[in-house]
This record gives C-alpha cells, sequence and structure tokens, in this order.
C-alpha cells in the first residue's frame, strides 16, 4: 500500500540551498491537494517562498512543523488516499530516509562552472535535460544568477536551462566589454559561442531584457524566442532614485530601502539579501563599473536606448511580463509591446516578478516555450 | 569564487593582494621572513604561527624581519607612514605592546591631530588577541579596550575569515593607524570567501543571527559562543539576536540600539578583563540611550579580573562559555517586565 503514499519534500530553490524553514502551513490535515496548490511557506537564507504541490492526493499528515529548519528533500507532508491506514502512514514517516547530497554535483562549489569571455570569467551553470533547445536567463543591472531561484528547476524540469553572472556581475570577473547594449549582446553570444551552444529561447530581465531585445536583432539565428521580465528599452523613463541610490549605497541602512522599491511587499528584503548585496558591491572595482554603466544605458533617469521596434522585427515570438507594482520600470511600459506579443500583468509584484510571483511567471513561461 | 579558506589565510592572502596593487604598502615584524641568521625564502617562517608564510617568496625585501625591540620597530613604522609609505607591523602577541606605547598613543595616534590635519598615518598594527592558546598570562590578553580607549585610533577584532580579509584590506588603505586584532584561537576557524579583493566598512556590526527575545553583543571568538548560547536558547524557544561589532572604533551603536529597541534585553559579552571595557562601554551607551526600551536590567558576561591561568583547567573556566552566556540570557528574561 506504500505505493500509494506521496512525499510532499522540501524543494530546492536555487543552486546553493542547503535547508530551508518552515514558516507557516497554508492548508489543513484532510485538505485535498492539487498540483500547483501553495501547500506551506518556507524560508531560505535569501527569500520566503511558498511551495508548490508537485502532485495531488488528499493531504494526511503535516510532518514538518512551524519553525523547523529541514535539508532539502526532508519529509515535510505526507499525502495518501484514505484507504491508507495511519498505521500505513506511520511505518513510510518511520522510514522515510532524506536522500543525501552523495553525488558531487550537489556541492554548490561543483554546480558552477567558469568560462573565459573575451578576456572576462564569466560563472554559469547548467540544469535540465541534455536535448532540447537551452532556455538562457539573463538577469538585470545588478543582479545575479541567483535571482532566478524561482525558475530554473522549474523551467529546468521540462527544457534545459543555463544562468549566468554577467559580465561585472555576481561572481563574474569585475570587467564590462562595454557600456553599450550592443557589447553586452555581443558578449552574450560569445558566451553561447564559448559553452558551444547554438541557439537560446533567452528569459531576460530589465536590463537583461533589453539585452535579450538587442541579441534577437544583432544575432536572430541565435535567438529561438524572448520572455522578458519589466524589460528595459520599452519606454523613456526609468527610477533615477533607484539606480543612483543602488549604485551609492554603501551600508545596509542605505541599501535597504533602495532594495525595497524592488518589491511590492517591502518584508521580502531580508537581512541576508542585504549583506549577499554588499558582498558584491564591496568587491574592488564594482561600485565605478555600476556607476559607469548605470550613467551610459540610464542616465537621470531616462533610458537610452529603445528595443522595442527591433524586437518587433525579430519576428521572434515575444512573452511580456510585468509586475503591476513595479516601481523601477512603469509597467505602463508593457503596453509598448510588439503587437504581437503576449502580455501578462501580475497584481502584487513589482520589478521581481520572477521572485515575487514564481509561479505565475514559471507557468506562463513554460506555456511560451511550448510553442 | 568564494571557497573556503581559514582566517589565518584571510590574513595572508590580504596582505598578498594589497602589496600586489600598491608598492607602498611594507610589512615588517618578528620572524616574518626567516628569523635571524636564517636562509630567507628558503626557511621562511612567516611569523611566530606562519601567518605570512609565503609572502616573502613573492614580495622579497617588502618584509622586513626586525629585531626582538617592538619599540624600534613600531616606531619605525609608524615613522614610514607619516613619510608616504603603508607598513603592516606584525606584533605577535597584544601584550607585548606596553613597550611601544608611547608610539602608538602619543604619536601615531595624535600625528593628524597635532599637525592641523596635514598629516597621515596609514599604518596597521597587527596582532594576536585572546585566551584558550594555553600561552600563559602574559600572551593571553584581550586588550582591545586599551585601544578603544584612545582616540585617532581605530580598533577592529574580527571573528568570520570573511570578514578579516575584507577588515583587513579596509585597514591597510584606511589613512589612520588601525589595531588590528586577531584571534589566535580562530586561525583555524574556516569560512567563506571571495578570491577577489574587496573590503568591509568600519563601524558596521554584522548582525549574526536574528532574534527577537534577546540581545547578545560580542566581538571576536566571542561572536562564536554567543552563537552557541543561541542555538542553546533556542531549544528553549527563546530567539536571541547575536550582534558582531567587528570593529570597536569606530563603534556601530545604531545597529546595537535598534536591535534592543526589539527585544528590550541585552546580554554584552567581553573577553577582556572586566572593569573598563567593550561590554561595560556597550551597557553604559545602552543605558543613556535605550533605557526606556529595556525591559531587564542588562547583563555582561567577561572573564573574572584576574590574570589568564596558565592551569588549563583553569583557563577554560577563565573564558565565558556558551553555556555562561546562555545563563545570562536566560536571567534576563525571568527578569523584568514582559
Amino acid at each position: 500500500m506504500a505505493g500509494q503514499i506521496t512525499p510532499i519534500v522540501m524543494p530546492k530553490w536555487g543552486l546553493s540551498m542547503r535547508e530551508g524553514t518552515v514558516n507557516a502551513w497554508l492548508v489543513e490535515e484532510g485538505a485535498t491537494i492539487e498540483v500547483g496548490m501553495p501547500i506551506l511557506e518556507v524560508e531560505t537564507d535569501k527569500l520566503a517562498s511558498a511551495v508548490e504541490a508537485a502532485d495531488a492526493g488528499l493531504l494526511r499528515r503535516r510532518i514538518a512543523q512551524e519553525g523547523d529548519v529541514l535539508p532539502v528533500k526532508a519529509l515535510l507532508g505526507v499525502m495518501a488516499p484514505v484507504e491508507v491506514s495511519d498505521a500505513e502512514i506511520d511505518v513510510y514517516v518511520a522510514a522515510y530516509v532524506v536522500p543525501t547530497a552523495s553525488d558531487d554535483e550537489e556541492e554548490a562549489g561543483s554546480v558552477f562552472h567558469t568560462v573565459e569571455v573575451d578576456g572576462i570569467g564569466v560563472r554559469y551553470a547548467r540544469r535540465g535535460p541534455e536535448d532540447g533547445t537551452p532556455v538562457l536567463f539573463i538577469h538585470g543591472f545588478g543582479g545575479d544568477l541567483d535571482n532566478w531561484l524561482f525558475n530554473i528547476d522549474a523551467v529546468a524540469e521540462q527544457s534545459p536551462v543555463i544562468v549566468f553572472d554577467l559580465p561585472g556581475h555576481g561572481q563574474s570577473d569585475v570587467q564590462l566589454p562595454g557600456l553599450s547594449l550592443d557589447a553586452l549582446a555581443a558578449f552574450v553570444v560569445h558566451f553561447l559561442d564559448a559553452i558551444n551552444v547554438k541557439q537560446v529561447r533567452v528569459v531576460g530581465h530589465s536590463l537583461g531584457g533589453a539585452i535579450a531585445a538587442q541579441m534577437a536583432s544583432n544575432a536572430p539565428d541565435r535567438v529561438a524566442s524572448l520572455a522578458l521580465i519589466s524589460p528595459a528599452g520599452f519606454g523613456a523613463e526609468i527610477n533615477a532614485g533607484y539606480i543612483e541610490g543602488f549604485v551609492n549605497a554603501q551600508s545596509r541602512r542605505e541599501l535597504k530601502p533602495v532594495l525595497e522599491q524592488l518589491f511590492a511587499d517591502p518584508a521580502l528584503v531580508s537581512r541576508q539579501m542585504l549583506d549577499d548585496m554588499l558582498k558584491y558591491k564591496r568587491m574592488d572595482g564594482v561600485e565605478s563599473l555600476l556607476a559607469g554603466l548605470g550613467a551610459a544605458l540610464f542616465k537621470d533617469g531616462q533610458q537610452t536606448a529603445r528595443m522595442v521596434d527591433a524586437l518587433a522585427a525579430s519576428g521572434k515570438p515575444v512573452l511580456v511580463m510585468w509586475g503591476r507594482d513595479d516601481r523601477v520600470i512603469p509597467s505602463a511600459h508593457a503596453a509598448n509591446a510588439p503587437k504581437d506579443a503576449t502580455v501578462k500583468l501580475f497584481d502584487g509584484a513589482g520589478h521581481m516578478a520572477m521572485l515575487e510571483k514564481a509561479h505565475e511567471v514559471n507557468a506562463a513561461i513554460k506555456a511560451h516555450l511550448e510553442h | 569564487m568564494a571557497r573556503k579558506i581559514s582566517m589565518k589565510m584571510a590574513v595572508n592572502e590580504a596582505i598578498d593582494q594589497e602589496m600586489t596593487r600598491d608598492p607602498t604598502v611594507i610589512m615588517m615584524g618578528e620572524d616574518i621572513v626567516g628569523g635571524a641568521g636564517g636562509e630567507g625564502e628558503k626557511d621562511a617562517w612567516g611569523g611566530v604561527l606562519g601567518v605570512t608564510k609565503g609572502l616573502y617568496a613573492k614580495h622579497g625585501d617588502r618584509l622586513l624581519d626586525t629585531p626582538l625591540s617592538e619599540s624600534a620597530y613600531i616606531g619605525a613604522a609608524i615613522g614610514a607612514a607619516a613619510c608616504g609609505m603603508r607598513p603592516i607591523a606584525e606584533l605577535m602577541f597584544i601584550d607585548f605592546m606596553g613597550v611601544c606605547f608611547d608610539q602608538i598613543f602619543n604619536q601615531a595616534a595624535k600625528f593628524r591631530y597635532m599637525f592641523g590635519g596635514k598629516a597621515e598615518t596609514p599604518v596597521v598594527i597587527r596582532a594576536m588577541v585572546g585566551a584558550g592558546f594555553r600561552a600563559a598570562a602574559q600572551h593571553s590578553q584581550m586588550l582591545t579596550p586599551l585601544f578603544t580607549h584612545i582616540p585617532g585610533l581605530k580598533v577592529v577584532c574580527p571573528s568570520t575569515p570573511y570578514d578579516t580579509k575584507g577588515l583587513l584590506i579596509q585597514s591597510i588603505r584606511d589613512n589612520d593607524p588601525v589595531i588590528f586584532c586577531e584571534h589566535k584561537n580562530l586561525y583555524g576557524f574556516e569560512g567563506d570567501v571571495p578570491e577577489k579583493s574587496y573590503t568591509v566598512p568600519f563601524g558596521e556590526a554584522n548582525v549574526a543571527r536574528e532574534g527577537k527575545d534577546v540581545s547578545i553583543v560580542a566581538y571576536g571568538l566571542m561572536v562564536h559562543r554567543a552563537l552557541e548560547a543561541a542555538a542553546l536558547l533556542a531549544k528553549d524557544g527563546i530567539e536571541a539576536e547575536v550582534i558582531d561589532l567587528r570593529t570597536l572604533s569606530p563603534l556601530d551603536m545604531d545597529t546595537v540600539l535598534e536591535s534592543v529597541e526589539k527585544t528590550g534585553r541585552l546580554v554584552c559579552v567581553d573577553e577582556a578583563s572586566p572593569r573598563c571595557n567593550i561590554a561595560t562601554d556597550i551597557s553604559a551607551q545602552v543605558a543613556m540611550q535605550a533605557f526606556g526600551a529595556l525591559k531587564a536590567q542588562i547583563e555582561m558576561v567577561t572573564p573574572p579580573h584576574v590574570p589568564v591561568p596558565f592551569s588549563p583547567a583553569l583557563e577554560d573556566l577563565y573564558i565565558p562559555s556558551g553555556a555562561q552566556i546562555a545563563g545570562a540570557a536566560r536571567r534576563a528574561m525571568k527578569k523584568g517586565r514582559a
């Protein structure tokens, strides 16, 4: 009968998650669970989010208690049909062993690779199946590949995934190939050359969205489709206070109100998020690099590049997603999307919809990838 | 990329990267090269515990072995700093600073002030601090309060390899004299450290653990004891916030006050002797600036007012333990108002 028991386990969000804290259960024992339903809230050292059901079933037992800190794949709860007795569930729970991170890949260090592109070391990682057109995630200004922590594994269920840190960002070398979208897009194409990838479906966020559009325009054979989240290049305005504040913030105290502008819910800005961001900003050369890039692309609250016409001319399938509460690039820019594009606006999300509305964004990306 | 290295290697890497970046950075100290009469590179010790091992081979004569005369070479380092170099002086054990107090307290700390802001003294004096090394009363003291007392000196005492590298690079680039205190019992402690150069600013405490019930303020080795205490307290449902001061001068009182305003309870931990130390200073400032936020009297955990014992059994009792800190936090939780 144990075959009918379905475990609910601690998810692995992003590439470096080892454990999570159970904040709260969102469903009661006895509830009927559907696939994709949020069932409990878990907090990692980066962010808190809802664990969504991977399987359907009847929730029989809540194993994890609120406040528990548990490793990835630890048993959080048990689903089973009514025919399964409580005794059988007891046996299942008692016998459950958390799969150990035995393979080397689970060691956070070796998940990541470094490749030199035009003399600049680039950190990247690949997930998911071998076959198929890979999905390339491009983060935004000041971001890194961890911006995609809730999206990587979800998309990797159906497609190969490539995530990387843009030059001058995350743990790639603190150096830029140039200050224009052209230079950045050419660099990303060279990165694909370096890892022997011919064509990708691009998911781009903010500045990464504009880079993706520039790639589709400059190297159309390398880009099969584009999914853009709060992309740059769709309108004139950008929050100058955010860009300047981000570049100039020297301490947690200064950075906190700046990062809060990224989210509809400012409480998502954790101390860990601030510390991680400051660790990046305090690397030699980062501050002047960001200042230069910000001044070149977003001077005085005006975006210097417009990507919409090039995007429309490329003829590629385009999905545009935007949080309605985006305080960095206004969601009104979504109205400028190419006329054939699919446009989705999310309530309760700011500039980081892929973190705040991960489930919706993942569903939209997966649907977009299917055609 | 970040990888795990020890605190000792973090010190070594910070000095190595700054010597590579800036030709005015030099180092001097006892046995940091090969020791008197040694063959240099081949038998380079890298100081009494090997912290600077390998640097002589790479940077050559920019590392100077000095005679066993702290007053002479600390004076030389301060003079070199006043003349445009960025010297790092390794003074082995902080306990030996006594013989060069004039150079440090009355010269280095005062130059900027006495010369109307026209003189700068960018010297770093590194020294080992703390007990637990079975090195007896003359090699085991936590003398951070003595230096924190003097205007014109900056005082740093990190608890992690990440902070050690970033704070040491910041110290070398800083234009004022910095007393950089390395806890000898943390040299083997490993943590994630980026390979590239980075800085950690002075005057920003780190919240090593977040909690809502009681604030524990510590620095150096005591941060780890405070974290042990927080783990013990968590078993009883008490959520302790652990604040790592990182730098004692300048001091980040804002982070301490914010925490106390949240928790209403404060435990100050210091490995220094109990009178006139960092814990008494923090206590006084919180009592003055956030008295209304306190729900219970402030607790302090320090060693007794005695020299560090030579007997290992007594030395272990001398150093504040996680259990003692947890005990103080429990007292704070029981007393006062809810």
